[in-house]
């Protein structure tokens, strides 16, 4: 079947098989390789992208689902000025990855709780993370990213 | 990791949604936000020839109140329902478990509907609709019926539900008691639970401790005889048949549902 | 200032944060435009006769390029001749002989998920379909699981063999030695099974082509998968190429590489057609290696007063279905035995037992966390059997400061250390007398959540391959940068970072000026690549060192240019430029005296061979909550020191310490690999292999102490394994202390709330 998603402000049309998930749309046929898979069980949310803003396993979406809508992947997190987003630059102050397989969800679901949870605690950060896997940090680093991006953005 | 193949179809009401999966047979499925579904078919444990995503159906999502009931459409997400101010006043106890359910990403799609109609006996949802009386109106070819929540479940992963037939709705009477607390026990916060409570005033609604959500019909009786919460929870556990796996053997839930039933009753107590 | 010992952000970031790395799935270059999918057929049972493979319906199948089975392979060399290793030998080599283990299989299968076939097909999506049409036949054998069942030896894995046990070693028992102790406890304790589970799981893709294999593989070490590829396919390395792309993630379980990715080196070579495969989870939950499966048999004896006189450490080592790594892993457990103690009579002992499970290898720690979860086990049980505090007892035996370097009676010698020193800081840092009077206001009231607090002392091996060393190659360029093609294989550690800081340092050539290369045999024939927590100490040292080399020449051709004596040249670090001393208008750039060079160009190739085993070392202590009613443990505090030496950059040091304290943890509370009787995987998937997450922790107290190593010049040692190592004891000692007062003395890990109810149930009932 025919699917258009907008992905990151841009168009991306294509003839896919129906079982064609999100995430394969993303990777292989928006030529987007950024948000990987980790698991086949919806467990670690390395495919973490935002649909119409909000986060989702985009392993456990079907491409057909996303039709007609609007997908936000790490690549689109910046504006194009070539300035890293809030949450991007957090990662990197606070050493938030390491081997960065799981970065791209977690930035993701990151940006996302920031949009329902402007100031949240370290146990609510936690809480809203714990789909997100990580072997590499031990989260320590990427908690205290999220908390820095969340008080930069409530100075401003 | 891939499903199987099959045929997407998409409805954009409930009429069309009901013809389309009459048309394609027994072997197709109701696709909602996918998140029992998508997981069984990604292992090939669930293999339909046909999807019919219904997701897109805007008239299936709302919380509204009524006179004596709130309705709450099918397809509001588990998101949806924790954030509902609606809920929040009126069913505190479905806004609470609804929003610990699974992860942030699994609560933006999965819904109430998809949730109910999957009947998987370790999901929060199905013991929460027994402990609030909840009636679940279905659509399906033969018009529509109301299935009273203690009628609804059959089995593991069973429902009452023809081929063909979903839900549109699920009504829940304003609880007559303020009192109510949802406890849930997982080794993860991720995880399914091992056991949990949904506790509405009286009724006491059981987690994972059979092949369908359960009452713990003698901890009510004996509430209902104005024993505490202490002496009614040492019953909890009568009744129910929970399985021994990895994460538990049969006498530790057994335990842990008497534990937890006194610690939600108790919880309860104190917002009654 | 020198950058060295300075939080500097990683220069690996921006592109792994906007664009995200390019793993090998993520792979778009030109030689693989063309490139088929692999799926594997794997076996879905234990144990098990081939008795047929009928593939003709896959290969009917549309979009499949070829369906092969072993029967294909018949351009393999010939196995080479039985090595007669005995596994004794402390390296990590295969059994060969009876234990050999094939590619695809041969005429039996050994655990769920070896190979047993491949297909081929156009697109990713039809390979599972036609996976799923290759019919197989299995004539099922007895399953072998557990270390009892393979010691009992009812069915046998390698008949010829003539049992499960593939290696036995280890000293005796000396009953005096123990009799002479005034207490002596004993106890089995298991170091459970466990899966690495890196976030990406295996992948490669391979082409053959005019004459040569290029393969770009998820490892940690080009340069020896290149040679193991070579020996298995019967190629020459010189016509092979190795790229390891980014890598995410590998603790140990992507050295070298694996049988799968030898499979589809050969099947790219075989069919002509470029390959990849990319392995799903459930595939890496039971086809990468597991770690650990180590049961202890401890006995501790000592004096009433607190000290230790005798250890002895048994062990069983379940090694799966096939011997990997011999006898290795056992082998560095009974090297650290006694831990980070002077313990006068120290016995080991142990057996390698084959089962019908996932084969074992390393895994963050790699032998070394057992040891030390047998030792600081045994210490509190010994504390515990004469009633002193476990700190205590830690103090009166830890290895005084004063005896550097100590040579322990199981032949390590460790370089440097302040054992008490660290105890002392982490008891102080995490409030020790406070922690322990709240855990007795919490008892005497009966509180239904009970407060345990866990130590664990430990020491381990780093770089105990030192002698393999480490190269590097440092070119300065005539236009003022500079690349440093190095031998280590960082996948998450930092090194392009650590090693832009040495370049800095010792040249003043930029950060952001210094290009780091690693993981391509093309570009960098010799190396070793990243393990055993060995980079630093043997890869930055051997960077550190080009760079000096590199400075001595460019001095000379500074002199040179500037026609001055190289005794009245310096190099103005801070400024990156030479110039004559007190004439600041005499001197010359980096980019002027790389383009002096010549033809030559301004570059050292140093392989740095002269690095021995460190030991770094440290002191955990953890905080649990235990719900007494439902047996749910909690750690709330995580206090550490992890002294591995000078540190280089401490953003990179911590990194490391918290990703092990995570693992550390999540052994200890929450992960098992469990097979049912049958050899089945019951915890096959990321539902019920419980890794840790974000919600399940706490925020660490990291410590700071530096003891320098005195083998480099970088007085360092290797931090990337000793997080791990300190963490699992300390959680599990904490939880058995909060129910301590029970009479509790042991739980075996992982400490779900089952186990812990269990425990707390039995104490109760035996009142």
């Amino acid at each position: 079947m025919k699917v258009t998603v907008t992905v990151n402000d841009g168009e991306v049309a294509a003839e896919v098989a129906d079982r064609t998930l999100l995430v394969h749309f993303l990777r292989d046929v928006a030529g987007l390789t950024a948000t990987n898979v980790g698991c086949d069980t919806s467990s670690c949310g390395a495919c973490t992208v935002l649909l119409d803003g909000r986060s989702v396993k985009s392993c456990t979406v079907l491409a057909a689902q996303a039709d007609g809508r609007a997908v936000t992947t790490v690549e689109g997190l910046n504006d194009g000025s070539g300035e890293l987003h809030p949450v991007q630059r957090a990662f990197r102050a606070e050493h938030g990855l390491q081997c960065g397989f799981c970065t791209p969800g977690m930035v993701m679901a990151s940006v996302s709780l920031l949009a329902e949870n402007a100031a949240p605690t370290e146990d609510e950060v936690r809480t809203a993370l714990e789909g997100n896997l990580c072997r590499c940090t031990g989260y320590h680093n990427i908690v205290r990213a999220v908390l820095a991006a969340a008080s930069e953005g409530q100075r401003q | 990791m891939i499903p199987a193949p099959f045929t997407y179809q998409r409805a954009s009401s409930v009429d069309e949604a009901i013809d389309l999966a009459a048309e394609a047979g027994e072997d197709a499925k109701f696709l909602a936000g996918g998140h029992s579904l998508m997981p069984l078919m990604k292992l090939r444990l669930a293999v339909p020839d046909t999807l019919v995503d219904i997701g897109r159906i805007g008239e299936l999502s709302y919380v509204s109140e009524r006179d004596g009931h709130v309705a709450i459409g099918a397809l509001a997400t588990h998101d949806e329902i924790a954030r509902s101010g609606v809920l929040a006043a009126t069913v505190p106890l479905l806004a609470d478990a609804a929003g610990r359910i699974g992860d942030p990403q699994v609560r933006h799609c999965g819904t109430i509907g998809g949730s109910l109609a999957h009947a998987d006996p370790a999901a929060d949802l199905p013991a929460v609709m027994l402990a609030l009386d909840a009636t679940l109106v279905a659509r399906g070819p033969s018009g529509t019926r109301e299935i009273a929540a203690g009628d609804f479940f059959l089995g593991l992963f069973e429902t009452v539900l023809a081929p063909g037939e979903l839900l549109t709705e699920i009504r829940i009477p304003r609880p007559a008691s303020a009192g109510w607390s949802f406890q849930k026990f997982s080794k993860r916060g991720i995880d399914w639970a091992i056991v949990g409570v949904a506790v509405q005033g009286g009724n006491v609604g059981l987690v994972n401790m059979g092949s369908t959500p359960l009452r713990a019909t003698a901890t009510e009786r004996e509430l209902a005889a104005g024993s505490g919460p202490g002496d009614a929870a040492v019953h909890a556990a009568e009744g129910t048949s929970p399985s021994d796996d990895l994460n538990a053997p049969r006498a530790y839930r057994e335990h842990l549902a008497r534990v937890l039933v006194r610690r939600a009753l108790q919880e309860a107590a104190s917002r009654a | 200032m020198s950058i060295l010992g300075t939080r500097v952000v990683r220069t690996e970031d921006p592109r792994l944060l906007t664009e995200g790395g390019t793993y090998v799935d993520d792979l778009r270059v030109p030689e693989l435009a063309q490139a088929a999918r692999v799926t594997f057929v794997r076996s879905p049972v234990a144990h098990a006769r081939i008795t047929g493979i009928d593939t003709s319906a896959a290969k009917e199948a549309a979009g499949v390029v070829a369906v092969l089975t072993v029967a294909d392979m018949d351009d393999l060399p010939p196995p080479p001749p039985d090595s007669g290793l005995t596994g004794t030998e402390g390296a990590p080599l295969p059994l060969g002989g009876p234990w050999s283990e094939p590619l695809l299989a041969v005429d039996k299968v050994r655990f769920v998920g070896e190979p047993v076939a491949i297909v081929i097909t156009d697109d990713k999506y039809g390979g599972e379909d036609a996976a799923e049409l290759v019919s197989v036949d299995y004539e099922p054998l007895g399953a072998v699981v557990g270390f009892d069942g393979a010691l009992a030896g009812e069915s046998l894995l390698f008949p010829p063999a003539g049992s499960n046990v593939a290696v036995s070693t280890g000293t005796p028992s000396d009953s005096a030695a123990f009799d002479a102790c005034d207490v002596v406890v004993e106890r089995t304790i298991t170091n459970q099974r466990l899966a690495p589970v890196p976030l990406e799981g295996r992948a490669v893709a391979a082409r053959w082509a005019d004459g040569k294999l290029t393969v770009w593989v998820s490892t940690q070490n080009a340069q020896i998968a290149r040679f193991v590829l070579a020996g298995a396919l019967g190629l020459d390395p010189a016509g092979i190429r190795v790229v390891a792309p980014d890598v995410g993630g590998g603790f140990g379980a992507k050295v070298g590489i694996d049988r799968d990715a030898l499979i589809v080196g050969w099947a790219a070579k075989h069919t002509g057609r470029a390959l990849r495969w990319a392995e799903t989870r459930s595939e890496n939950m039971l086809g990468m290696t597991h770690g650990r499966a180590q049961r202890h048999t401890v006995k501790i004896g000592g004096t009433r007063d607190g000290r230790i006189l005798a250890y002895r450490l048994e062990i069983v080592q379940d090694t799966g279905a096939y011997p990997r790594m011999g006898g290795f892993l056992p082998f560095l457990t009974c090297l650290m035995a006694s831990g980070a103690y002077d313990i006068g009579h120290v016995e080991t002992a142990y057996q390698v037992v084959v089962t019908n499970a996932t084969p074992i290898s390393a895994y963050r720690g790699a032998g070394r966390p057992e040891a030390t979860a047998a030792i600081e086990r045994a210490v509190d049980l010994f504390a515990a059997e004469i009633g002193l505090d476990p700190g205590e007892v830690r103090r009166i035996n830890l290895v005084p400061a004063d005896k550097f370097p100590f040579t322990t009676p199981c032949g390590a010698t460790y370089d440097t250390g302040d054992y008490v020193g660290a105890l002392d800081q982490v008891l102080a840092g995490a409030g020790y007398a406070e922690l322990r009077a709240e855990q007795a206001r919490r008892r005497e009231r009966g509180d239904v959540l009970q407060l345990g607090i866990g130590l664990s002392s430990y020491v381990e091996i780093t770089a105990a391959d030192a002698d393999g060393g480490e190269t590097a190659r440092l070119v300065v360029h005539d236009d003022g940068t500079a690349t440093v093609y190095t031998g280590s294989s960082a996948h998450g550690q930092g090194h392009h970072t650590a090693w832009a800081m040495l370049v800095e340092a010792e040249l003043g050539i930029p950060m952001d000026k210094v290009t780091v290369i690693h993981g391509d045999t093309d570009l960098i024939p010799a190396g070793v690549g990243t393990y055993a927590s060995r980079s630093l100490q043997l890869g930055g040292v051997a960077v550190q060192k080009a760079a000096v080399e590199v400075k001595d020449h460019a001095r000379k051709l500074a002199a040179d240019m500037l026609e001055a004596s190289e005794a009245d040249l310096e190099l103005d670090v801070g400024r990156g430029v030479w110039q004559v001393r007190g004439d600041p208008a005499a001197s010359r750039t980096w980019a002027q005296v790389a383009a002096h060079a010549g033809d030559t160009g301004l570059t050292a190739d140093v392989n740095y061979t002269e690095g021995k085993p460190t030991f770094p070392f440290g002191t955990h202590l953890a905080v649990t909550e235990v719900d007494t009613e439902t047996g749910q443990a909690r750690l709330i505090r995580h206090v550490t020191v992890d002294d591995a030496g000078t540190v280089l950059n401490p953003v990179l040091a911590e990194g490391q310490r918290h990703g092990g304290i995570a693992q550390g943890v999540a052994q200890a509370l929450l992960e098992e690999m469990v097979y049912d009787a049958e050899g089945n995987p019951v915890t096959g998937t990321l539902v019920d292999y419980a890794i840790v997450t974000a919600a399940e922790l706490p925020s660490f107290e990291l410590l700071s102490s530096e003891t320098p190593a005195t083998i480099n010049p970088l007085g360092a040692k290797g931090i990337g394994e000793a997080g791990t190592i300190g963490a699992t004891p300390a959680t599990q000692n904490s939880v058995v202390d909060a129910v301590s007062h029970l009479g509790i003395r042991h739980i075996e890990m992982p400490l779900t709330p089952a186990r812990v109810w269990a425990a707390i149930s039995e104490a109760r009932e035996g009142r």
